[in-house]
């Protein structure tokens, strides 16, 4: 069934398809019309889940999270600061080993209030022990939040799956969206490894001594290594299901490439057309898309960007005091790479707080991409005027 | 009371191991073997961060024998939401969550979440046993410090200026199903409550005064004694309130000076006996206010 919708709808039908039996949430600009239209899923019967309209993103999170222990599958969504509130909570969803599933719509962090898109807010998040996938597509996002609940199940990780402010959340796309019977077949109800039981009791989360606290996380780092593995396993079901399948990475047109663009989320698009044109001039360019941020990639971005002479990775975010995010990811996991194969890595920061990134602004970052020998610095600010 | 009435009242079986981790003369594994007496095995716990946290026991194991989760300082009645949540939507509609939290995780930092959960009357029990400070992090004063108190936040130098947050008018202005205060010297009385809570369906909420002898700066033995003179002398009168309105003493509060209460406890022990006597008028004074309470209803 094709229906045209929004990405925060996409999300909603996502969460319905998938059976998620509670959630908790919290209003919060770009991200409010998912949980709206989940409760009149809740409301008119569709979707018999329990919803606790909490007073807070922290308390939203905190009862995920007390659902999640319950047995049961869990969603919420947030936004920026909401996500930011959280922050204590989804430590302890994945220190918990609990697989809630949250969207989050990309958007700047204030000061100064800025509603539009940037990634600062679940980069923010990078070192909390969620798996992040950003979504480029409506129809991706609508996959991704089923596929989500499938990977944080068998890994007993939560799952952040992200979407960009407006480009997406607020764009209007064609979605083919699965039918029931085949999301059923590829999701059964959730069977938890390990829940609060009267008739097993157990305490969870209690106080772990020096000697046990290295152990536990030891086995947090082998369950985000195994989610590589487990995040293809899921996509071939779903690719048998559907026939879509996206990746962690996506090379597009990299063959041949001496210079490859690095994106994630909507700025992919459009750079996309980019690559296009610049193909159909005969140049060599392509394009590596970035959807799992956590785990990172570090295999695949070794794989495609060794042996090309130059890359520009563009970051839709800044951590201040350093560069871009995904550039400084990418460089660390290229350092690996013999010298004789290891790029020429610009790092150009851009469309922070929603600022457009037109064709002409990648285009702008292409030519300079191969006119300087060196980039002048770690992070390149584009278009900034002073 | 006579052993009888306890065996009456009071179900033999514990659900609290010895072997916990409370500091001797505590009141809090008390008050928690009464509650789980009276609510039996078909219960779980959540336990945001207070002495409890660590009196349940380090990892692997657990002084209780009912499912514990433990959880960040504020999010006790977040939690329990989820949870109870999480059991409704399969089916479960009977098992009792509480959430089990010190006077810091509900006066003060829970208070978000607390008030959130019995605004939207979640169905579970919030237990909120009350050390009067935040005795697990080394005796900080909390909004449930009452007035005069050393702590290491207030040294007698400077000890507390405000008097204890009236905890149960809050509660009550959310027009939970039930809210109670117990005590454990009044075993038979905090049973009987938590029997009746469990009988009941939305938000119920138990304030249960729990002497802390490091905290207090009082003897190990003296626990019982200084909950009973609390009722006693109406510094921590027994009482419910239903749906909000409907208040109800317990016990019987003869009153009396509060003097040796306040005595016996070096926390107070820099103050003077006008301050001691200022305390006394405060005392009267809420004594009123809860008398009229109990007379009109609110």
């Amino acid at each position: 069934m094709k229906k045209v919708m929004i990405g925060n709808h996409a999300v909603s039908w996502g969460v319905l398809r998938s059976r998620v039996e509670v959630i908790s949430a919290y209003p919060i600009t770009p991200q409010t019309q998912i949980v709206e239209a989940l409760s009149d899923m809740v409301a008119d019967g569709s979707l018999p889940a329990q919803y606790i309209k909490v007073e807070s993103e922290h308390s939203a999170m905190a009862a995920c999270i007390g659902a999640s222990i319950a047995g049961t599958r869990t969603f919420t969504a947030t936004s920026a600061q909401g996500l930011a509130l959280m922050h204590e909570m989804l430590h302890w969803a994945a220190g918990g080993r609990l697989p809630v599933v949250m969207a989050n719509v990309n958007r700047a962090m204030a000061p100064g209030w800025n509603i539009w898109t940037d990634q600062n807010d679940s980069l923010s998040q990078r070192d909390t022990g969620w798996i992040q996938l950003y979504c480029e597509t409506n129809q991706e996002v609508f996959d991704t939040t089923i596929q989500s609940f499938k990977l944080a199940e068998k890994v007993n990780l939560p799952v952040m799956l992200v979407l960009d402010a407006f480009f997406l959340s607020h764009t209007s796309e064609p979605v083919d969206v699965t039918e029931q019977e085949d999301v059923d077949r590829f999701l059964p109800r959730r069977e938890a490894t390990f829940k609060m039981d009267t008739s097993d009791p157990h305490a969870f989360g209690a106080l772990v001594r020096p000697d046990a606290y290295t152990e536990m996380r030891w086995h947090q780092q082998e369950a985000m290594r195994e989610a590589r593995d487990v995040f293809r396993q899921v996509e071939d079901e779903w690719e048998a299901i559907t026939g879509r399948r996206y990746g962690a990475v996506e090379a597009y047109r990299t063959e041949d490439a001496d210079l490859l663009l690095v994106t994630s989320g909507t700025i992919t698009s459009t750079a996309r057309t980019v690559v296009d044109e610049r193909r159909a001039a005969g140049e060599k360019v392509g394009l590596l898309k970035v959807k799992m941020f956590r785990p990172f990639p570090t295999d695949e971005l070794r794989s495609h960007l060794g042996g090309v002479d130059r890359v520009a990775v563009l970051d839709r975010n800044i951590s201040p005091g350093h560069g871009g995010i995904f550039a400084e990811e990418t460089r660390s996991a290229l350092y690996d790479v013999p010298p004789e194969d290891r790029p020429i890595l610009f790092g150009y920061v851009l469309g922070l707080g929603g600022r457009d990134v037109t064709p002409g602004v990648i285009n702008d970052i292409i030519d300079n991409t191969r006119a300087k020998n060196q980039p002048e610095r770690e992070d390149l600010w584009v278009g900034v005027e002073l | 009371m006579s052993q009888t009435i306890i065996k009456q009242h009071i179900p033999r079986d514990d659900l609290l191991a010895s072997g916990h981790l409370a500091c001797p003369g505590c009141a809090a594994p008390i008050a928690m073997n009464l509650v789980l007496k009276a609510l039996g095995p078909e219960t779980m716990v959540v336990l945001p961060a207070c002495c409890w946290s660590i009196i349940a026991g380090p990892w692997p194991q657990s002084s209780l024998r009912v499912p514990l989760f433990h959880t960040a300082f504020e999010t006790g009645a977040a939690v329990a939401s989820g949870i109870k949540a999480g059991l409704v939507s399969r089916g479960d509609t009977e098992t009792t969550v509480i959430a089990w939290a010190g006077d810091g995780g509900t006066f003060d930092i829970g208070l978000q979440a607390l008030s959130g959960a019995a605004e939207r009357n979640e169905d579970f029990i919030y237990f909120c046993y009350d050390n009067e400070a935040y005795m697990n992090t080394g005796v900080q004063r909390s909004s449930a410090t009452p007035w005069g108190a050393w702590t290491t936040t207030t040294p007698t130098s400077d000890p507390e200026h405000q008097p204890k947050k009236d905890i149960m008018a809050i509660m009550a202005a959310h027009r939970i199903p039930y809210a109670a205060t117990a005590s454990v010297a009044y075993p038979v009385d905090l049973v009987e409550k938590v029997k009746k809570a469990r009988t009941i369906r939305g938000t119920r909420f138990i304030h249960i005064l729990a002497p802390c002898p490091p905290g207090w700066k009082t003897q190990n033995d003296e626990t019982i004694d200084l909950a009973r003179m609390a009722v006693e002398r109406r510094i921590f009168p027994l009482l419910e309130v239903e749906n909000g309105g409907d208040w109800r003493f317990t016990v019987d509060h003869p009153g009396g000076s509060i003097e040796e209460y306040i005595r016996r406890q070096a926390r107070f022990k820099h103050l003077t006996d006008q301050q001691i006597e200022l305390i006394q008028t405060e005392v009267a004074a809420r004594w009123e206010i809860l008398s009229k309470r109990v007379k009109y209803g609110t």
